[in-house]
């Protein structure tokens, strides 16, 4: 009591004008607030409406029983450190304020429009689930897998559980130069016991145990100036133990000139390239190849059953003057190769459903507009396109929830009007039988796995069936 | 001290905060001090034990940065990112390893003396430094 005596003047006249901010607050208690899928973006502007927002209630809705998006089903699993932001989330979830209704779907068991009914602001950010397709003849061929269902396979995403993959054969082909790509390639190259230790599912590890894969090519349709992937995934591929990284130093020829110029991070990851085309002639023979190949884009995919190999144009630079080295763009030569190949993964990009005939996209492939409809928002992938890693996540949600707390303040939203939140979203449930996971549905979830998981040395062993979830997390609304 | 908002203000929690450090850590560690300068020009100035991150900082006086420290300080994001000024990037003991210029490659407002605060402990000589936070709202399609 003693220290009160010690409090200067400054921190008291504080206290007042905080007292005054918190009753301008207080005006926005009515606010209901939804937000659509709980991967990063829903949990970081979660977050910040929270503190923005004290006095709102948040329902975050997801589709699958368990949250964290791409967290839980897309971050690698050997790459345990980036899903610390977890423990994150986890306390956002707990938080009184916060509401976590899982196995439910906009699109399926309710509609925009009852959304609209049931709260002053809708949050969309469910993400980007389907992937690009290259639209080629022969996409159709057994052993021509998206590389977003793979991903999803090793990582326990249920309905990606049965992808027809055959893994019994020795060259494989991935387009597309992004993290993504270079995600498959490094957990088809990695030894297996480097994975035991991870998340990665039982079953998907079993089939990689089996796995003859010897030679990997990740194909990019631009130069080594365009690709998409960040050096830290890149140098990580570099020091894979039994690996050797094959790049073409020939493409290199005009590039030292250009170097000084680049942006920093284009600037060390193009050095590290060289550095590797360089290392590709020296380091002596490894089992297992990766090769890095550019200005080749896919035409044609071979087969009868399964795919056999690719037919490929050769690309060169426009070169255009006024475009900076990483926006160039391509144009076809009449050059052509064929490559043989069994397995085939595609890795171009990922692009958002439209759930409700009512959501509109301005962009083909995401909404590409924070503010969608009056009261409705977009943030992350679905808002921005399937680009970034998760700090432009965060920091896109954070803009998102600041906006919309700069829309209560400038009157745009209508926060005045009392909504039922999920009261009203209950009631439809309710009539439809549905069966929910609430956050203690899903702590009970999360115990289990991670009790499965000390069995195998893992930190938790991912249950990949919807009913055993809801068997252990689910009741009826 | 009641009458103070804690879980609020952050300026009255470096507060309470410095008199409980002085209260129970009248121990062999030695104290110093650092100040973190928001964007809003905001200055934030805390104490801590030697040898902690800056990160450990932010987090032992629950320091209310948004998404500051996602990763946990195992150099896997760029969000604990900070600026300092010359000098005192010139004098700290170790410069950036492959791995930390790796993700600062991902950092928004980058500068020549930019570095990740997980990576930089606080000693005698680093006592009273002062570093400047970047604004943690970037459009991603800017």
């Amino acid at each position: 009591m003693r220290a009160s005596n010690f409090i200067p003047m400054r921190v008291c006249n504080h206290f007042i004008s905080l007292k005054l901010f918190n009753s301008k607050v207080n005006s926005f208690r009515s606010v209901t607030v939804c937000v659509i899928g709980s991967g990063p973006a829903g949990f970081y502007c979660t977050q910040h409406l929270l503190k923005l927002l004290p006095t709102s209630s948040i329902d975050i809705y997801e589709k699958l029983p368990v949250p964290f998006g791409l967290v839980r089903f897309g971050v690698a699993p050997d790459h345990a450190d980036v899903k610390n932001v977890i423990n994150n989330f986890t306390k956002i979830g707990s938080d009184s304020r916060v509401k976590f209704i899982g196995n439910v779907s906009l699109g399926k068991d309710f509609k925009l429009q009852h959304l609209q009914e049931a709260y002053n602001i809708i949050i969309l950010c469910y993400g980007a689930d389907q992937d690009i397709e290259l639209k080629i003849p022969g996409e159709k061929l057994n052993n021509v897998i998206p590389a977003r269902k793979f991903i999803g396979w090793y990582n326990g995403l249920p309905h990606d559980q049965d992808i027809p993959i055959n893994l019994d054969v020795e060259n494989v082909n991935i387009f597309g130069h992004g993290n993504v790509a270079i995600d498959v390639a490094r957990i088809l190259l990695k030894s297996v016991d480097d994975l035991r230790k991870t998340d990665i599912t039982e079953n998907s590890l079993s089939r990689l145990a089996e796995s003859k894969v010897k030679t990997v090519r990740i194909i990019g349709r631009r130069g080594p100036l365009q690709v998409a992937f960040t050096i830290k995934e890149f140098r990580e591929i570099l020091k894979l133990p039994n690996v050797q990284t094959i790049i073409n130093p020939e493409l290199f020829e005009n590039t030292e000139s250009i170097l000084p110029d680049l942006p920093r991070p284009r600037k060390r990851l193009t050095e590290l390239l060289f550095t590797t085309t360089r290392k590709s002639q020296t380091t002596a023979q490894s089992d297992k190849k990766l090769f890095i190949e550019f200005f080749r884009s896919p035409t044609k995919f071979t087969g009868i059953n399964a795919v056999n190999g690719v037919e490929l144009v050769i690309n060169k630079l426009k070169n255009l003057h006024d475009i900076s080295p990483e926006l160039q763009q391509i144009e076809a030569t009449c050059q052509k190769e064929y490559v043989p190949c069994e397995l085939i993964f595609r890795s171009i990009g990922y692009k958002s459903s439209k759930v409700d005939q009512e959501i509109p996209f301005y962009s083909s492939n995401y909404i590409g507009k924070l503010r969608v409809l009056p009261g409705v928002y977009s943030a992350g992938w679905l808002s921005t396109g399937s680009t970034g890693v998760i700090l432009s996540t965060m920091s896109n949600a954070f803009k998102t929830a600041y906006e919309i707390c700069e829309d209560i303040k400038n009157g745009i939203i209508n926060d005045k009007e009392d909504k039922p939140g999920y009261n009203y979203i209950k009631k439809i449930l309710k009539k439809e039988g549905k069966i929910t996971v609430d956050w203690q549905g899903w702590k009970n979830i999360d115990k289990v796995e991670i009790e499965r998981g000390k069995y195998r040395n893992k930190p938790r062993e991912k249950i990949v069936n919807v009913s055993e979830m809801l068997e252990i997390g689910g009741r009826a609304e | 001290m009641k009458y103070i908002p804690t879980n609020k203000f952050i300026q009255s929690r470096s507060l309470t905060t410095t008199i409980n450090n002085l209260q129970e850590k009248e121990k062999s560690t030695p104290q110093y001090e650092v100040t973190f300068v928001k964007k809003n020009g905001e200055r934030i100035k805390v104490t801590c034990n030697e040898g902690d991150s800056l990160l450990d900082v932010v987090l032992n006086n629950n320091l209310d940065f948004d998404g500051y420290g996602a990763c946990g300080g195992t150099l896997t994001c760029s969000t604990c990112h900070v600026i300092l000024k010359k000098e005192d990037f010139d004098r700290l003991p170790d410069t950036p390893t492959e791995e930390e210029n790796d993700m600062l490659d991902l950092a928004y407002e980058y500068t020549d003396t930019s570095r990740l605060g997980c990576q930089i402990r606080i000693t005698k000589d680093l006592n009273g430094l002062e570093v400047c936070l970047p604004s943690s709202i970037n459009d991603a399609r800017s």
